[in-house]
C-alpha cells in the first residue's frame, strides 16, 4: 500500500546499503531529485540498473556511491560521454566500479522478465556482438520447437526502483503519459517502488481510462517533488532542458568542478529547489 | 548550386537512399538528420522510430537525444520500451536500421563500445544501447559517418555490431536471416558492398572528391568499383530544407535555459 512521505522518509525507509537499485525513465521522466537524495544521504556500495546511466548515474558514481553499474548505453544522450563514469572505469576516482554491459534490448527484456516473475528473458540478440564474449551473464538457449539458438539473460530483480510520474491520485495510484519507457516493468520487477510525482490529484476521473499504469498497491511510496525529473522532462508539465546536458559536459569533465557543482547544487539543497529549476521550461 | 561542406553532401546523400515506403529505425546525430531531411523533401510518408518508443515521428527540430518530448508529440503511437524491441524491432517490421560509428571496419562490422581493451579500456565510449540487435533485425543497414583514418580502421577493437563480420556468407553462418549493411554514406563518397566478399567499395564519390582524398582518409586499402559515377551535388530544395531544420534546431536546444 502506497505511503506519502518525503523524499528524505522514502529513501531512508527503502534504500539500504549494498542494494540493488534501479532509476529508470528513458529519457523521459528521469528521477533527478531521488537521485540526488540517495546521494545526500551517503548511501554505499549500491550496484545500480539502467538502460542509459546517463546524468544521474554519472553522478552517483562520481560520488562514490557505487560498486557496479549493470547498464546497456553509457552515454550523455545527444551529447557524448559520461565522463565520471568513464574516470571511475578507466583511472578507479573515486573509486573503482564493476561494470556489467548489456544491449537495449536485452535490458528491457530482463526488466519484463523480472516483473513477469521469470529467472530469465529469452530474445533473438547478441548475434555476433562482443558483448557476448566479455559479460558472462550472456548465455544462448535452443528454443525446444524450432532449434533456433536464442539469447538468454538474468531477469532483473532490483531491491528498490525509482521512477518519477506526472501524477499521482490521493489513493496513490500512478499516472505516466508521452514516452513510457521501461518504468512499468522495473516497479513490478522490483521489491520496493518509490514514485516521485510532479502533481497529486484527487482521482484520475475524466482521464484517459490508459493513463494509470500502476495501482496504489504496487507503489511503496508517494512523494510529491515538483521538477522532480529535472534536466529530464515531464510531458505536459516542463521541457528537457537541453542546455543543462549540454553543460553537464563541462561541469563532469573536471573533477573538481565536478565536486564544487555536486556540493552547491546537491549536497547542500533540499528536493524544493526543483520546482524552481523548471521555471520558464 | 552554389557552395556546400561535405557534411552537408553526406547528409543529403544519406536522406536519397531513404523513400516513403520505409520503415526506419533512426540513430541519434547523422542518421537523425537524414531521416528528417528525406522526410521533408521527397520521402513525405516514410515512418521514423526512435528507440524511445515513438512510431512515425515527425519533429519541428532534430531531438537532442532519441527521446525528447518532440518526438512523441509528433509520433502516431508511443509504445513501450520492451514493446518496441521486442514487437517492432525483433518482430521484423523495420526496413532500415540507420546507424552511426565511432569505429567502422570494410565489412561494416561497428565498434562504439571500447578504444583499446575492454577489461581495461584507452578510452571507454557510451556503448551499444540499440545496435546490436538493430544490426541483426532489421532487414537491411545503412551506415553514415565522416571519414577519418581513427574512424574508418583496418581492425575494430570490438564488435559492437556486426556488420559482415569477416565478410562473404559470415552473417548465414551465424543464423542472421536479414541484409546488414547495405550502403555507407560518408561526407566524401557513398559505397555499398560487394557481392560477393561484402567488403565496402566506392559506388559513387561527391562533386570534387579525388580518389587519394578517399584513400587519404580511410585506413584499409579503398576498393573502388569499375564505374564511379559522382553523387549528384544537393539540390536548392535540399539544401535549404537540411538548413532551415538546422536552425530550428539550434535555436530550440540552446534558447532555453533552467533556472
Amino acid at each position: 500500500m502506497a505511503k506519502f512521505q518525503s523524499l528524505q522518509e522514502a529513501v531512508a525507509e527503502n534504500l539500504r546499503d549494498g542494494d540493488t537499485v534501479a532509476f529508470e525513465g528513458f529519457t523521459h521522466l528521469i528521477p533527478h531529485a531521488a537521485a540526488h537524495e540517495v546521494i545526500r544521504q551517503e548511501r554505499k556500495d549500491l550496484t545500480l540498473i539502467r538502460m542509459t546511466p546517463d546524468i544521474i548515474y554519472d553522478q552517483m558514481v562520481g560520488m562514490g556511491l557505487v560498486k557496479k553499474v549493470i547498464f546497456s548505453y553509457a552515454g550523455n544522450p545527444g551529447v557524448g560521454l559520461l565522463r565520471r563514469m568513464r574516470d571511475a572505469i578507466e583511472n578507479g576516482w573515486p573509486r573503482s566500479i564493476e561494470t556489467e554491459e548489456h544491449s537495449h534490448a536485452a535490458m528491457a527484456n530482463a526488466y519484463e522478465a523480472g516483473a513477469a516473475g521469470l529467472p530469465c528473458a529469452v530474445f533473438r540478440g547478441y548475434l555476433g556482438a562482443g558483448l557476448k564474449e566479455v559479460n558472462p551473464s550472456i548465455k544462448s538457449v535452443t528454443c525446444p520447437f524450432t532449434g533456433e539458438q536464442l539469447a538468454a539473460v538474468p531477469a532483473h530483480r532490483p531491491d528498490v526502483a525509482f521512477i518519477h510520474a506526472q501524477k499521482a491520485s490521493r489513493r496513490g495510484d500512478i499516472l505516466i503519459e508521452g514516452i513510457v519507457g521501461v518504468q512499468k516493468e522495473a516497479v513490478l520487477a522490483a521489491k520496493r517502488a518509490v514514485v516521485t510525482v510532479e502533481e497529486i490529484v484527487e482521482d484520475f476521473d475524466g482521464m484517459h481510462p490508459n493513463l494509470c499504469i500502476l495501482p496504489h498497491w504496487t507503489v511503496t511510496s508517494v512523494v510529491h517533488v515538483p521538477g522532480g525529473a529535472h534536466p529530464s522532462y515531464a510531458h505536459g508539465y516542463y521541457d528537457r532542458d537541453n542546455a543543462a546536458y549540454l553543460e553537464w559536459d563541462k561541469i563532469s569533465a573536471d573533477r573538481d568542478l565536478f565536486t564544487q557543482w555536486m556540493n552547491e547544487n546537491v549536497l547542500a539543497v533540499g528536493p524544493e529547489v526543483f520546482a524552481a529549476r523548471v521555471q520558464g521550461l | 548550386m552554389n557552395g556546400f561542406t561535405p557534411n552537408e553532401m553526406m547528409t543529403i546523400a544519406a536522406a536519397r537512399a531513404l523513400s516513403s515506403e520505409d520503415v526506419c529505425f533512426v540513430g541519434i546525430g547523422a542518421p537523425s538528420a537524414a531521416c528528417n531531411v528525406a522526410r521533408l523533401t521527397h520521402a513525405p510518408d516514410i515512418t521514423l522510430i526512435y528507440e524511445s518508443g515513438t512510431i512515425g515521428t515527425a519533429p519541428e527540430v532534430l531531438p537532442l537525444s532519441i527521446g525528447d518530448g518532440v518526438l512523441c508529440e509528433t509520433a502516431v503511437s508511443t509504445v513501450s520500451v520492451p514493446e518496441m524491441f521486442r514487437y517492432w524491432l525483433q518482430g521484423g517490421r523495420i526496413s532500415i536500421g540507420f546507424l552511426g560509428a565511432a569505429q567502422l571496419d570494410r565489412f561494416g562490422n561497428i565498434n562504439t563500445t571500447v578504444i583499446g581493451d575492454y577489461q581495461h579500456p584507452k578510452v571507454r565510449l557510451p556503448g551499444g544501447g540499440g545496435a546490436p540487435e538493430i544490426a541483426t533485425s532489421c532487414k537491411e543497414v545503412y551506415i553514415t559517418m565522416k571519414q577519418s583514418t581513427r574512424g574508418m580502421v583496418e581492425k575494430i577493437d570490438f564488435y559492437t555490431s556486426f556488420g559482415h563480420g569477416e565478410g562473404g556468407d559470415h552473417r548465414e553462418r551465424l543464423g542472421i536471416t536479414t541484409k546488414g549493411p547495405t550502403l555507407l554514406i560518408t561526407d566524401l563518397a557513398v559505397w555499398k558492398p560487394d557481392p560477393e566478399t561484402k567488403e565496402f567499395t566506392v559506388v559513387s564519390m561527391h562533386p570534387g572528391v579525388t580518389r587519394e582524398q578517399v584513400q587519404e582518409t580511410c585506413g584499409w586499402k579503398v576498393r573502388f568499383a569499375d564505374d564511379v559515377e559522382e553523387t549528384p551535388p544537393p539540390t536548392e530544395l535540399e539544401l535549404t530544407t537540411l538548413r532551415e531544420l538546422q536552425a530550428r534546431t539550434e535555436k530550440a536546444h540552446g534558447g532555453k535555459k533552467g533556472a
